[in-house]
């Protein structure tokens, strides 16, 4: 579905990928884990086509060069990012958003839009899995919300949306011990044959709840060392200091 | 062909021509051009005699410089004061007798004049540079009484209510381009409602400038008599020229006793090209008077065009416990400047107003609220609300805000709020992020700005609004 070959990043004249490789396959779940600036969020910013960067490499997704794609047309194809800070945009109303959003990923893929009725049911549908009060539905977007509430928001957003590919970047942070819970079974109901998961985390208890097929480490803008769910273990223990 | 190449300029959509033969006044600023437009309009004397005096007292009036937008000088003695379809000369008496280039460039406008098209349940004024062309709906209006027509047949068919009010809120010498617009308005509204009535469907004027080289100086004038309500809004545009056109309006809304005057603007006269050249000039003066007891006044305007726009609806709250409001949003883009807000004169005893203003600028353009609440001392148990939002796209743009507050009465209460934000790439790649091109996200984040002001204009009007805001944003992020 995924695949990175030699990928390099800079910005503002600062190298920050450093050649990364990556594949992901359908079905799959893959953890990033790493030190603070080793350039998590940057990998997930590139994929998810966010202007300012200089790139190098290879990134294909489902056959087609993401290079070519703008950052709506990626989203509108199958690529969703759960911000590690989700933005506060005054004045709009959630549900509206929600649904705008949702009816142009719906228009690009070639499926009728919903009308307000049709939507509603659906939102009020998924708010309730995640255990969010329809009240923070007409509120405006993440305004005033919580850190926590804004995190739940984004998985909202990504069940709503049905990406293939989504990428949750620290969504854990921040999340209280029920939280998590939530959001882990949120991410586990959703989780197919069809879809994958790149989940950028510093903490195993979230993997816990969501077993990795893959954990990666990255430093220094390069995976270091690649393992399986064992390694987040390991790492717990022994910390990214002794590794290489 | 100047104009020709100016229409590949595609963001403004209503910026074609309608060749069409006119007659015009000589040109020139002289009392002779008002004895032509007063003689032409077959007007009563006392209707010519009002106009010289104003053209007199203008005389001795300077141009005012104080608002923050300057302009290029005007040569008034190089203007048209009047211009008028020649088919037009013998209003037409039914819809059936407009000129067809009329009606069609009206449709062009989403105008329709058409019995069987127009609007549901709106009735349309249509104002073609200095005359009314059309009033639809008339007969349903005339069954409860109420007068809408051009401000010309009233002045032939109801001159005491005209004599009576007309001047009374904007007096004969009260600025510059308000007498101005007294010597020499051409054409526009004349609405009565009578007592206890609720006008049945809300009432519309669309002005449109066409010819070259012409001012436009409409005049309306509203009455709404006791325990009455009406609806009222208007809309403009004008063809793309490159020169700057003169547009100087008075309105005058007055409001009885229990009576409410709700007044809604969608300005959008040609703003000119990307890099400041041609659009109108709008010079406008509205102001209403609640005259009575627990009246209501209340503006709501949409400003997205113009190249330059100085207005400032104002409620003078005469009437014990009467009410004025005034909701704005002001967009500037490109070169555009706009110095736009309002005055609440507070005299009677428990007035209220609520002033919400939203002024968005982008490219190189220029936003002011300019503001007066002004609280006399009768005006006891008085109450003002204030609040300004300026939202800017970029680097390049200015957002201002002028509050007045003169408060001689103890017993008010005043309370301004005032913000300013700008739209950051952030929050544009997070709606991309989830599917949102440029365009949809630019419009949702704007949308949401003006919300509260959006919400206050007739349904239809809303959602045309709404893509106005988009549409005159276009282009001015990323
Ligand atoms: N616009 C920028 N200009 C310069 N340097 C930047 C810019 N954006 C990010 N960086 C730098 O790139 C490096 C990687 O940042 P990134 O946000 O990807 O780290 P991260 O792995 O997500 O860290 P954390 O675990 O703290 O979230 C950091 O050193 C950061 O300061
Ligand atoms: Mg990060």
């Amino acid at each position: 579905m995924l695949k990175i070959k030699n990928l390099k990043a800079t910005i503002n004249e600062k190298l920050i990928l450093k050649g990364l490789d990556l594949d992901i396959k359908p079905g799959e779940v893959h953890a990033i884990m790493g030190p603070n600036g080793s350039g998590k969020s940057t990998l997930a910013n590139v994929l998810s086509g966010k202007n300012g960067y200089e790139l190098e490499g290879e990134i294909s997704f489902k056959g087609m060069d993401l290079n070519d794609l703008k950052i709506e047309e990626r989203a509108q194809k199958g690529i969703f990012l759960a911000f590690q800070y989700p933005l506060e945009i005054p004045g709009v109303n959630t549900n509206n958003f929600l649904r705008t959003s949702l009816n142009s990923v719906r228009k690009a893929r070639g499926e009728k839009e919903l009308d307000t009725l049709s939507f509603l049911k659906l939102i009020k549908e998924k708010a309730k899995e995640l255990n969010i009060d329809e009240k923070f539905l007409s509120r405006q977007l993440n305004v005033g919300f919580s850190g926590g509430e804004k995190k739940k928001n984004e998985i909202l957003q990504m069940k709503l949306l049905e990406p293939k590919l989504s990428i949750l970047d620290e969504t854990d942070s921040g999340l209280d011990i029920d939280a998590l819970r939530i959001v882990a079974d949120g991410v586990n109901s959703y989780k197919n044959k069809e879809n994958a998961f790149l989940i950028i985390t510093h903490y195993q208890r979230l993997l816990d709840y969501i077993k990795p097929d893959f954990i990666h480490v990255l430093s220094a803008g390069k995976i270091i060392k690649t393992g399986n769910a064992d390694l987040g273990e390991q790492l717990e223990k022994t910390g990214y200091a002794n590794l290489s | 062909m100047k104009n020709q190449d100016l229409n590949i300029n595609k963001e403004y959509k209503y910026g074609f021509t309608t060749d069409i033969e006119s007659i015009r006044a000589p040109k020139g600023l002289n009392e002779d051009t008002i004895k032509f437009i007063s003689n032409i309009k077959k007007e009563p004397k006392w209707m010519l005699e009002w106009r010289l005096k104003a053209f007199n007292r203008l005389q001795s009036l300077k141009e005012p410089n104080w608002q923050k937008p300057k302009y290029p000088k005007i040569n008034y003695q190089d203007l048209y004061y009047y211009s008028a379809p020649k088919s037009a000369s013998e209003k037409p008496k039914s819809l059936d007798e407009i000129d067809p280039k009329i009606l069609e460039t009206y449709k062009k406008l989403g105008i329709p004049l058409v019995e069987q098209q127009r609007l549901n349940g709106i009735a349309v004024d249509a104002v073609f540079d200095s005359v009314s062309v059309a009033t639809t709906f008339k007969d349903e209006l005339t069954k409860k009484g109420i007068i809408f027509c051009s401000i010309s047949e009233a002045i032939q068919k109801h001159p005491d209510l005209v004599k009576k009010y007309l001047g009374s809120v904007i007096p004969l010498s009260d600025h510059y381009f308000a007498t101005l617009n007294s010597a020499v308005f051409t054409d526009g509204s004349f609405v009565y409602i009578p007592p206890n009535t609720r006008c049945p469907m809300e009432l519309s004027t669309y002005f449109r400038i066409n010819a070259s080289e012409t001012g436009q100086f409409e005049r309306t004038l509203i009455i709404a008599d006791k325990g009455s309500y009406v609806s009222y809004l208007e809309g403009c545009t004008a063809p793309m020229r490159d020169e700057n056109q003169l547009h100087a309006a008075n309105v005058e809304l007055i409001a009885l006793d229990d009576a409410e005057i709700k007044y809604s603007t969608v300005q959008n006269w040609y703003p000119g090209d990307k890099n400041g050249v041609g659009g109108i000039f709008n010079f406008v003066t509205k102001r209403g008077a609640c005259r009575g007891k627990n009246s209501k006044i209340s503006w709501t305007q949409v400003e997205t065009g113009s190249a330059i726009t100085w207005k400032y609806p104002s409620c003078i709250l005469q009437g014990d416990n009467s009410v004025g409001e005034f909701y704005s949003i002001a967009i500037t883009n490109n070169y555009q400047k706009a110095d736009t807000g309002t005055k609440m004169i507070h005299l009677g005893k428990n007035t209220k107003s609520k002033i919400i203003s939203k002024g968005i600028s982008a490219g190189n353009a220029d936003n002011t609220y300019r503001g007066l609440v002004d609280i006399n001392k009768k005006a006891t148990n008085s109450r003002n609300y204030t609040q300004c939002d300026s939202l800017l796209m970029g680097n390049k743009c200015g957002a201002h805000t002028v509050p007045y507050i003169k408060n001689k009465n103890s017993t008010s209460t005043i309370e301004h709020e005032a913000t300013t934000t700008k739209i950051n790439e952030e929050q544009l790649y997070y709606c991309n992020q989830r599917g949102l091109d440029q365009e949809e996200a630019v419009s949702l984040i704007v949308n949401g700005f003006c919300k509260e002001v959006l919400q206050q204009l007739p349904m239809e009007f809303a959602v045309e609004a709404q893509k106005l805001v988009a549409i005159s944003l276009e282009g001015s992020v990323g």
